[in-house]
């Protein structure tokens, strides 16, 4: 099989052998959960239950009207203890529930009964995802109701499912497609049906061989469906939107745009399991897998961790911290965000908690750009991240905007490669929130 | 020979005169007026160009008087002196002056606030706040990555040995460059005589902003007391009324038990 790929990008290490073997296990029951009233993109949840409320496992606990949002669960059963700000793993204080567990993990008894797919209309399967509070699981946590709902003059005709997981660390998806691919086959043709697309791929980085023939394996039972598994060259970033699509149909998103602009969605293979979920087995979104890793842990794993579970819950399940553990992230290396505390929830676009110990963090001192030009050749969107960055530091925020500063994607490839060190995406996120907070005509804060 | 050279200096003579008369009739009937105001204008400006008139520069601003569209007291650096100097240009009266100056609302340095993590990155203090809210357990709080000294024209701003900016008095000209450049909103103008200011912008708990930063304002109510009618608490912070000419006074700040209001 010839292997797709895109242009420019990086080829960090991956470390993907810390828990690629490891099976996906469950937790214990959490004495505690935060559950956020924001896992997602767009409008915040109103809560809809009350402190000293009791609520069981997947009862909604807020909602909003707005369209780009969705409702939150909970994922134990318990008492409602406080609602109020609390620290969110994406950095802000986030008004939060937290429930404290009774222990018996009751199920909620309003659940819809379980249904099929070859019953079901497209808008029945897509509300059923809306009020299950599917969000993209790849980490953006977009609402995936919203990008199942493109506008009428955009004609969808691919679905491509991605199970690329190019971030190195990461092995949830790879852990997913090992063990549950007719889920993943299942959530797809439920995807295809809404869409009315006839066509989709799924793209898998050539890295995971064991994953392409499990899934092969499981399509040779689905004859009617149109699904083809592509392997793509292991390469940073083959799993961001706009590179999948290139990789594998060589339609290139415009400046700006969204894949659906080219008649594309991309579902991550973690979202296609839980709209499986939520159609067959009528579970919310409560749980997730989350990849547990790095030098810093003691026994690293894939676990099917529920939402709102501390990190400190969670990393204890992994046999704690080691000695000369420095910095916790959440997510990948490349684009994880940086913790501060432990006491931090699980969200639903956790996925994963790396550690890292003191040797690995190479603190190195920045010098000022000498203008190889290595981050040009390593940028996928072809930009040029040095001028981005200088002309935000000079506060020439129209130049950036003409450069394109808005189309960055924060892949971080352009830091990875930087001799000088510089903090390239840093000054460029700064710059991105100059601009947008200009355009949405509120005061430049400098 | 001599032929050549008579006939090229007069052609070249001739040509010399009759463009140098076209320039001197173009200068005559293509003359564009300007009010010589404006250019009086000019001279008794700062000419640094710093845009805290809300004009792009001194000759803009310069322009905006004399067609009206600005204030006469309009120049916050050039001050009264340069107000009384426009105004003469102007032949008006103007009404008083107030001189203002910048003030750093918070003091938790270096040694009042605990912090939660070492920040690695660009010394920008927005990028710092935008992850988690920056080194400081404060998220009210001065983030000490020195934007407003960045933004200062006038050298007017320097950080101390306690992670705070400074503003020195003498050389703040009010230009206000600082309020926009502090992401946590903790600059404000004030004028000079104005003795008494709360230089606390937290909004937690008593309890809880005791806990982070040792000068934390704690909403004890203890300033209230003596000074009722300009002094109130607004969502766990002390917040002193202007409005009525207040300047403050002594027995205000002397029961505050964090000296978070203070006299000077």
């Amino acid at each position: 099989m010839r292997l797709l790929t895109f242009k420019h990008g990086i080829h960090p290490d991956y470390h993907k052998w810390f828990t690629r073997e490891k099976g996906i296990r469950k937790t214990d029951l959490p004495q505690m959960v935060v559950i956020p009233l924001k896992q997602h993109l767009g409008a915040i949840c109103n809560p809809i239950v009350n402190k000293g409320d009791e609520v069981k496992v997947g009862q909604k606990l807020g909602d909003n009207d707005a369209f780009v949002s969705c409702p939150v669960h909970s994922s134990i059963s318990g008492i409602v203890k406080s609602i109020g700000p609390y620290q969110h793993p994406g950095g802000d204080m986030v008004d939060s529930i937290t429930i404290e567990s009774d222990g018996k993990d009751e199920p909620f008894r309003a659940h819809r009964p379980p249904q099929d797919i070859s019953t079901l209309q497209p808008d029945e399967i897509r509300n059923i995802i809306r009020e299950t509070g599917i969000v993209g699981l790849g980490g953006a946590a977009f609402p995936t109701h919203v990008k199942l709902n493109p506008p009428k003059e955009k004609q969808i005709n691919t679905v491509i499912i991605n199970g690329a997981e190019c971030e190195p660390y990461l092995t949830a998806d790879h852990r997913l497609m090992l063990e549950r691919s007719e889920d993943i086959i299942y959530g797809i043709k439920a995807v295809m049906k809404l869409l009315g697309v006839r066509k989709s791929y799924i793209g898998i980085e050539a890295n995971k061989k064991d994953a392409i023939a499990v899934i092969l394996k499981g399509l040779e039972k689905e004859k009617d469906a149109d699904i083809s598994v592509v392997s793509m060259k292991v390469k940073y970033p083959e799993g961001a939107e706009k590179m999948l699509i290139y990789a594998i149909l060589k339609r290139e998103v415009p400046a700006g745009g969204l894949p659906m602009d080219v008649g594309v969605v991309v579902q991550n293979v973690g979202t296609t399991i839980a709209i499986a979920d939520a159609i067959q087995r009528s579970k919310p979104l409560i749980e997730r897998v989350v990849t547990v890793t790095g030098l810093g842990v003691k026994r690293p794993g894939n676990l099917l961790v529920k939402i709102g579970t501390l990190f400190s819950d969670v990393i204890k399940e992994c046999g704690g911290l080691k000695d000369g553990a420095r910095k916790v992230l959440m997510g990948g290396p490349m684009m994880g965000i940086a913790q501060y505390s432990l006491q931090v929830p699980v969200v639903k676009g956790t996925s994963g908690i790396v550690v890292l110990v003191d040797d690995e963090l190479k603190l190195e001192k920045t010098v000022p750009c000498i203008g190889c030009g290595n981050c040009v050749k390593a940028c996928p969107m072809f930009l040029l991240p040095t001028r981005l960055a200088s002309y935000t530091d000079h506060d020439m925020l129209d130049k950036a905007d003409e450069y394109g500063i808005l189309d960055c994607i924060e892949c971080g490839s352009c830091v990875y490669v930087c001799p000088s060190k510089l903090h390239l995406v840093q000054l460029i996120r700064l710059g991105k929130a100059k601009i947008l907070d200009k355009k949405r005509g509120k005061g430049v804060k400098k | 020979m001599e032929n050549i050279f008579i006939l090229g200096l007069a052609s070249m003579g001739g040509l010399g005169f009759l463009l140098a008369s076209c320039l001197a009739l173009a200068s005559k009937k293509l003359r564009v007026e300007e009010d010589p105001r404006i250019a009086m204008i000019r001279e008794v400006l700062p000419s640094a160009n710093c845009g805290a008139c809300g004009m792009p520069g001194c000759f803009n601003f310069a322009e905006g008087v004399v067609g009206n569209e600005v204030s006469i007291s309009g120049c916050p650096v050039g001050g009264a002196n340069t107000a009384q100097e426009i105004a003469r240009i102007m032949c008006v009266e103007i009404e008083g002056f107030q001189r203002k100056v910048a003030k750093v609302l918070c003091q938790g340095g270096l040694k009042e606030t605990e912090r939660k993590a070492v920040y690695y990155g660009i010394v920008d203090c927005r990028s710092a706040s935008m992850i988690s809210g920056g080194e400081k357990v404060c998220e009210w709080g001065c983030i000490g990555y020195s934007n407003c000294i960045k933004a200062c024209k006038f050298d007017a701003i320097y950080m101390n040995r306690n992670g705070l900016p400074v503003v020195d008095e003498d050389n703040c000209t009010g230009c206000g460059r600082c309020v926009e450049a502090c992401p946590r909103n903790l600059i404000e103008m004030h004028p000079p005589e104005v003795m008494v200011h709360v230089y606390c912008k937290n909004h937690a708990p008593g309890k809880i902003a005791r806990k982070i930063c040792k000068k934390a304002c704690i909403a004890c109510k203890l300033c209230v007391k003596p000074c009722p009618d300009n002094i109130h608490i607004e969502d766990n912070l002390a917040v002193i009324d202007y409005s009525n000419g207040f300047i403050g006074d002594r027995i205000c700040t002397e029961k505050c038990p964090t000296d978070s209001i203070v006299y000077n």
